[in-house]
């Protein structure tokens, strides 16, 4: 009955940092191997510190950079960018939302044209018709037509980031790439923008690939988790399945390394001091 | 006509839409700074003088007087309430001409600024945006035209194009145009890795869309600072050229080619050199202070406090 | 008596849309020994009362105050030199950036000496080899080859390390710390907690630790201030804020963690709409508790 909606065999991406005069040029395994493949309606959570690779194959999964080698399938259909190209079609399967809400938003572009860019660019809509599926999106993320002509920098962070999902979803993808969409926003906030990537997905059956660094968020919003250090993906199973029983060592780090904000906790911490 | 620079210059920065907000605060910081306000000021006076020149000089530019050659200022001995800046060696009345000649270093300057201004936008996206082999190319063309003294390279220019006004407008043209190249290319580096931009290539825009609609606007306030002065570097430039008599051609009433012919009268009638040259110096001041005060008012880093 | 002492702290900014009041009526207190956690989202005005205390705020700020007063010196009888004595040596602080935080142009080493050599006038020798300790103090690994160091060449949690160095080099009485984890990755994080903390405990500083996230309080704090919109919500210790938080704000930013969540949406602020009303906030019993 499911469907796999992306599937990644092995994907490696390198860098080459070009050598200087009198540098060899070497070569960088930013993503050495990864396997993966999430279901339709389901959300798979990326978890790893900076420069682990998570970001690259973000990129890599948008299709914004191609890989170095290894196959990537979106909606079953093989995808290599670097030998075929992109079609319009592959385009409109997988969009980004990003992390930071000031920098995805470009400051000259009212929220109307933010929004009606896609479909310009990618169908035929009529000027009129953009505009109503614009409005409708406005209102699907929890914003109102009266932002319709307002420029990015007279939004808060969190409206910000709504505008930018509400972007990513006017071309109807299946897949959506989240990369750390929460991390640059105020606790208050970012329990909004879950609860309205988790209302959005219900109601489109979206697929998410969730990368983050907060273990507390990807608990919470995610199917299944992968943990990624130095390029290799460590740890690869359900959340429950991770959580319970974390079997890489990284992974047993990281989970000890977060902080912890229940009672219980606080009251262990206040009584190890005590006693010291 | 060439108000327009400084209208267009906050406009361009400003989206419609949130404008009124935006040029009350862009007032605000641009107002914190008294020299350039004077800038302003002293240049729209010079842009309304040019405009309605014929409503404004008394005499017509060409117009010789006979019978007063080299009158002197009026509030000299022997000065004429007729010529209240004296007349020139063949009887033209000096305050007519300065008026005329507003009208061509407001043009040369607004001329030479849309040429150098446009081809080194386009030439500076290009680079900027390609990298590779294309940026080398063009980078290495500007450093070219760079290494050489700009007056130098000027001459040049106009010894091979001709003499001539239009001919000096498009050599200043060419030998300012590397510097928003430079700039251009600098600034579009800096967007092109924005996330906004990424964003704008996932949803499919292509390079085009990208480098005219997505990058450029976001790049506009340093070239329209560098526009300003730039504006004044070619008025001076031109004034050199028709000093050195390849620029403007007499009997044009250019403000150089009104100090090279009366360089010989310099120490009986000081005032035929005097005036053109404050004429250029004030211009120039003007905006120069309109283009730091424009400055000031871009600049993110004092906006914060 | 209170290590710092600020009563009725109210900051303002002159901006092109006329003033901001970005911290409006704050009382703090806090003893030696003590760690304070004030907590607050961005716009709760957390940093701009510790930057006031500092004297570190831009002159478009005006900085008002019944009392403020470090160690009983009253901080805003003194002059601007007599200030920057205590700055820097009695009160330091480190920032979120640890990377921006240090010169680019100065080795980790000259910028640890620079301040030995301003605020405590060692010599050559004892300034070297003050900062070699100081470097093990703060865990660097061969600390005679890091002191060549520049910047760049070392990782966001080294630098924080050095920043930390820096900033403890005069044996501070006070250390404010403004989000000195929130630019590092979470093993890196807990690291510099534990430093921090046991830097404090092990030297009996007073630590002010500003920071958005919960977690971090958790783990550190002896008592927490909640800021929201430039006033004081709620003052508690630890354990009874997260036990029974007072302030309705509170309650929702405690309920708006993912790992609290019950049931598959989570609570949201909006949902607990409550206007901060100047007279309710931050009257909690738990003033009494810090003296």
């Amino acid at each position: 009955m499911s469907v796999t909606v992306l599937e990644g065999k092995n994907i490696v991406r390198d860098y080459h940092v070009g050598g200087g005069l009198f540098r060899p040029s070497r070569t960088v395994h930013a993503v050495k191997g990864v396997s993966f493949s999430v279901d339709r309606g389901k959300t798979l959570a990326v978890v790893g510190e900076s420069g682990c690779g998570k970001s690259t194959l973000a990129r890599i999964i948008t299709l914004i950079d191609p890989a170095t080698a290894g196959e990537l399938f979106i909606d079953g259909k093989k995808v290599d960018i670097a030998k075929d190209g992109l079609s319009k079609e592959m385009r409109r399967k997988v969009q980004i939302v990003f992390q930071n809400p000031y920098g995805s938003l470009n400051p000259r572009q009212k929220i109307g044209d933010v929004l009606g860019e896609p479909l310009l660019i990618n169908t035929d809509t009529p000027a009129d018709e953009r505009r109503d599926l614009a409005m409708r999106m406005l209102k699907k993320v929890g914003l109102g037509p009266e932002h319709y002509n307002r420029y990015p920098h007279m939004f808060s962070g969190g409206q910000r980031q709504r505008i930018a999902i509400a972007r990513a979803l006017m071309l109807n993808p299946s897949l959506l790439v989240l990369d750390e969409p929460v991390s640059a926003l105020d606790l208050s906030v970012q329990a909004q923008v879950l609860n309205l990537l988790a209302d959005l997905q219900d109601e489109f059956k979206l697929t998410y690939v969730f990368i983050s660094h907060d273990l507390s968020v990807v608990r919470y919003i995610a199917d299944d988790v992968m943990v990624m250090y130095y390029g290799e993906a460590v740890e690869y199973g359900s959340r429950d399945e991770v959580f319970a029983d974390p079997k890489h060592s990284y992974t047993k780090t990281l989970f000890a390394a977060t902080p912890r904000a229940d009672v219980a906790s606080i009251k262990a911490r206040l009584a190890k001091k005590k006693a010291a | 006509m060439t108000d327009q620079t400084t209208a267009e210059a906050t406009a361009a920065s400003i989206p419609t839409g949130g404008r009124q907000r935006a040029f009350t605060e862009f007032w605000h910081y641009y107002s914190m700074n008294t020299g350039a306000v004077i800038g302003l000021v002293v240049f729209s006076a010079l842009v309304l003088i040019a405009i309605f020149a014929p409503l404004v000089a008394p005499h017509s530019p060409d117009e010789q007087f006979r019978d007063a050659l080299l009158t002197p200022p009026v509030w000299q001995e022997g000065g004429k309430s007729m010529f209240l800046l004296g007349t020139d060696a063949v009887g033209r009345d000096m305050l007519s001409r300065l008026i005329f000649g507003a009208r061509f270093s407001l043009f040369i300057g607004l001329v030479v600024v849309v040429f150098s201004l446009t081809s080194g936008i386009i030439l500076g996206v290009l680079a900027g945006y390609f990298r590779g082999w294309v940026d080398t190319l063009i980078m290495r063309v500007m450093d070219v035209i760079l290494a050489f003294p700009s007056l130098l390279l000027a001459l040049v220019l106009v010894a091979i194009l001709g003499p001539g006004l239009f001919n000096a407008m498009l050599a200043i043209a060419l030998v300012l145009q590397p510097h928003f190249a430079r700039l251009t290319r600098a600034a579009v580096m800096a967007e092109k890795n924005r996330e906004y931009v990424i964003s704008a290539k996932v949803a499919g825009a292509s390079h085009v869309r990208l480098m005219v609609k997505t990058i450029l606007p976001n790049c506009m306030a340093p070239l329209i600072v560098q526009a300003t002065l730039s504006f004044s570097n070619a008025i001076l430039e031109a004034a050199a050229l028709g000093f050195l008599g390849v620029g403007a051609q007499p009997p044009t009433p250019e403000w150089g080619t009104m100090l090279a012919t009366a360089r010989e009268f310099i120490l009986r009638a000081p005032w035929v050199v005097t005036f053109p040259g404050l004429a250029i110096l004030i211009t120039v001041l003007a905006i120069n202070l309109i283009g730091d005060g424009l400055r000031d008012a871009f600049d993110p880093k004092l906006k914060r406090s | 008596m209170p290590l710092l002492e600020i009563k009725n702290l109210t900051v303002s900014f002159d901006t092109a849309a006329g003033p901001f009041m970005a911290v409006q009526g704050i009382d703090l207190s806090i003893e030696p020994r003590e760690v304070l956690a004030i907590v607050g989202e961005s716009g709760s005005g957390k940093s701009v009362a510790m930057l006031a205390v500092m004297g570190l705020l831009p002159n478009t700020a005006t900085v008002k105050a019944d009392r403020m007063a470090f160690d009983g010196i009253d901080l805003l009888k003194l002059s601007p030199s007599e200030r920057r004595k205590i700055v820097g040596k009695d009160i330091s602080m480190i920032f979120q950036e640890p990377i921006a935080s240090l010169n680019p142009c100065f080795t980790a080493g000259f910028q640890i000496e620079e301040v030995l050599r301003f605020h405590m006038g060692m010599d050559r020798a004892q300034r070297r080899a003050r900062a070699i300790e100081l470097m093990k103090l703060v865990g660097i690994a061969d600390p005679e080859e890091r002191l060549n160091s520049f910047p760049h060449q070392m990782s966001g949690g080294q630098c924080q390390r050095v920043m930390i160095a820096i900033a403890i080099a005069c044996n501070p009485k006070l250390l404010i710390a403004d989000e000195p984890t929130t630019a590092l990755d979470v093993t890196i994080q807990k690291q510099i907690l534990d430093l921090l903390v046991g830097l404090q405990a092990k030297y009996g500083m007073g630590l002010i630790m500003i920071t958005h996230n919960m977690g971090v309080v958790a783990e550190t704090a002896d008592r927490v201030i909640v800021q929201y919109k430039g006033r004081k919500m709620e003052e508690a210790d630890v354990l009874s804020l997260f036990e029974q938080p007072k302030s309705n704000y509170t309650r929702a930013l405690l309920s708006a963690l993912p790992e609290n969540a019950v049931g598959d949406r989570l609570p949201t602020i909006s949902d607990m709409l409550f206007e901060p009303a100047p007279s309710a906030a931050g009257t909690g019993p738990a003033t009494g508790a810090a003296s």
